[in-house]
């Protein structure tokens, strides 16, 4: 039985020489990727052959002697991210109102705050952690730092929109009825959006809990600090050892953390 | 019936979050109880990282000496810089296309309407939970460790570091997708591939575009961190002149990945909202 198909859509002129340029920006680019990188696969079979029986089976065999030093570590790393993620659901409160357009009531203002919080938000973690241990030394407080400063910028975007998306006719109200701005604020928006505001803080922390696991490597703190070493002696049972604390307990964290977050929201 | 009535007239706090609360005080000693619980936590872990603000304000204070050290940036870095950069591009270019293919059949494994194994089902979850806990840093250094310093062992690390992401934004589209043109062309006789093909794939088109696009902004950043550890690119470019102590470099570096960040942002953000 000859089934008939139903015809084709004609597609737009405009819409075809759109599709055409596309194709050949994608084209063009994995042609200049494929073409200008440089990898020796000769090289990278070598040393792959050489290295795989001294790396995986070491690295699945972790080495409990240093379970309790590495656990001390990751404490501290859990410490810093706490602190850090603390202070950034903080910072971003006056960042967020500013970046929120009902809020600050003005475009300039809000397109300003925006753009600073993009800006943050686009140095890697660790670049800033570079940075603060320049400014402060090698020392866990320049991983809080660094954390507090890289939250601040995702956070306060999220609160941005959490404001941006509440009830404004409870403001209305109140201000048709006289209240002032303190007011407002405490009892018209402040309610509104804790549990959202509490949520996304949370949620940050077990981001940062992620992130600062690494800030060690470049001497601000915590965790990373022995990654850098075990991978200096090529130490693999120490790394497993590492990665398995790390995996249990980021983890545990993310369990307890959408635990808590479905509890408030 | 009577108790029915009864339970229908109590006033509900999870309904309604206007309600005024039952018991207040209670709800207050719970509030500031957790309070105190954070601030305990917050002075104890302080103390224990040594929070030194004067560390701080000193170091503020000696902004003089750091706007040395950092600058003015370095130009001399730049055409080197380049190089590299665009080293980091071609690794998150690489890395993101074959996550983005390897990851069809995985997001499919892993998503509950469709897998018909459970068992399959579950393995596939277990091990992607297991791959995302794992920092992209640590994934570096065990494949840098493995294939050798170079760009190879950074793309097969952001490979696995995209896929663990990539795998569950995607299988949960697919899970929230409408499942009765599949059923409908299950009971018209489509093989599993057919069904797929004609009843998946077009309702997950867009946001697998979106999230292919989000991953490869992603692969960009973590390239950038992943150098650090000798996987290629920038970031290996980066630690080289910080371990120089060589800072008018690192900030020229700094401010190079700091541009090319926000212009792939920029632009896969613009192209990621036409898409949706």
């Amino acid at each position: 039985m000859a089934l008939e198909q139903p015809p084709k859509k004609q597609l737009e002129k405009a819409t075809k020489v759109k599709r055409i340029l596309i194709a050949a920006a994608l084209l063009a680019m994995y042609v200049w990727t494929f073409v200008s990188i440089d990898i020796d696969f000769g090289r990278v079979i070598e040393r792959a052959s050489d290295n795989f029986a001294r790396v995986i089976p070491r690295l699945f065999s972790p080495n409990w002697d240093m379970a309790g030093e590495v656990i001390e570590m990751m404490i501290e790393t859990i410490f810093i991210a706490y602190v850090g993620s603390l202070a950034a659901a903080i910072l971003a409160v006056p960042l967020g109102f500013l970046a929120a357009q009902n809020i600050s009531n003005s475009k300039i203002v809000s397109t300003f705050g925006k753009w600073v919080l993009s800006a943050v938000r686009a140095f890697p973690e660790i670049v800033l952690a570079i940075l603060f241990v320049v400014v402060v030394g090698p020392t866990p407080f320049a991983g809080i730092l660094a954390i507090a400063i890289g939250s601040t910028g995702m956070l306060g975007k999220l609160y941005a929109e959490v404001l941006e998306s509440i009830d404004m006719n409870v403001v209305e109200a109140m201000k048709a009825n006289g209240s002032n701005t303190i007011q407002i604020m405490f009892h018209g928006i402040i309610p509104q959006i804790i549990p959202e505001f509490l949520s996304y803080a949370i949620y940050r922390f077990e981001v940062d809990v992620r992130a600062s696991t690494i800030l060690g490597y470049v001497g601000a703190g915590g965790i990373g600090t022995m990654i850098f070493f075990a991978q200096s002696s090529r130490n693999w049972s120490d790394m497993g050892m590492i990665l398995l604390v790390i995996i249990v307990v980021v983890t545990i964290i993310d369990y307890g953390s959408s635990y808590i977050r479905k509890r408030i929201v | 019936m009577k108790k029915m009535v009864k339970q229908m007239n109590k006033p509900s706090i999870q309904e309604d979050r206007y309600a005024p609360m039952l018991s207040p005080w209670r709800v207050k000693a719970k509030i500031t109880l957790i309070f105190f619980i954070i601030l305990g936590i917050l002075f104890f872990s302080s103390l224990q990282t040594g929070v030194d603000f004067q560390a701080l304000v000193s170091g503020l204070s000696n902004m003089n000496q750091i706007f040395v050290k950092l600058f003015p940036p370095d130009p001399a870095i730049i055409s080197t810089a380049m190089d590299s950069l665009f080293e980091t591009i071609h690794m998150a270019v690489i890395a993101s296309t074959f996550a983005t293919i390897i990851v069809i059949p995985v997001s499919l494994l892993a998503a509950r309407n469709l897998a018909t194994n459970l068992f399959v089902y579950n393995i596939t979850r277990f091990i992607l939970n297991i791959l995302r806990t794992i920092p992209d840093v640590v994934l570096a250094v065990i494949f840098v460790g493995l294939f050798g310093i170079g760009v190879f062992g950074g793309i097969v690390a952001l490979f696995v570091f995209s896929l663990g992401i990539l795998a569950k934004l995607i299988s949960e589209t697919v899970e929230s997708i409408d499942m009765d043109p599949v059923e409908a062309m299950r009971a018209s006789g489509a093989n599993s591939i057919q069904a797929i093909a004609f009843g998946v794939v077009p309702q997950v088109l867009p946001q697998f575009t979106s999230f292919s696009l989000y991953v490869f902004e992603l692969n960009i950043r973590a390239s950038v961190v992943i150098g650090l550890v000798g996987a290629g690119g920038i970031g290996n470019l980066l630690m080289q002149q910080f371990s120089f102590y060589n800072y008018d470099a690192v900030m020229m570096i700094i401010i190079i990945i700091f541009v090319v960040v926000v212009i792939i942002e920029y632009i896969s953000g613009k192209i990621r909202e036409a898409i949706i």
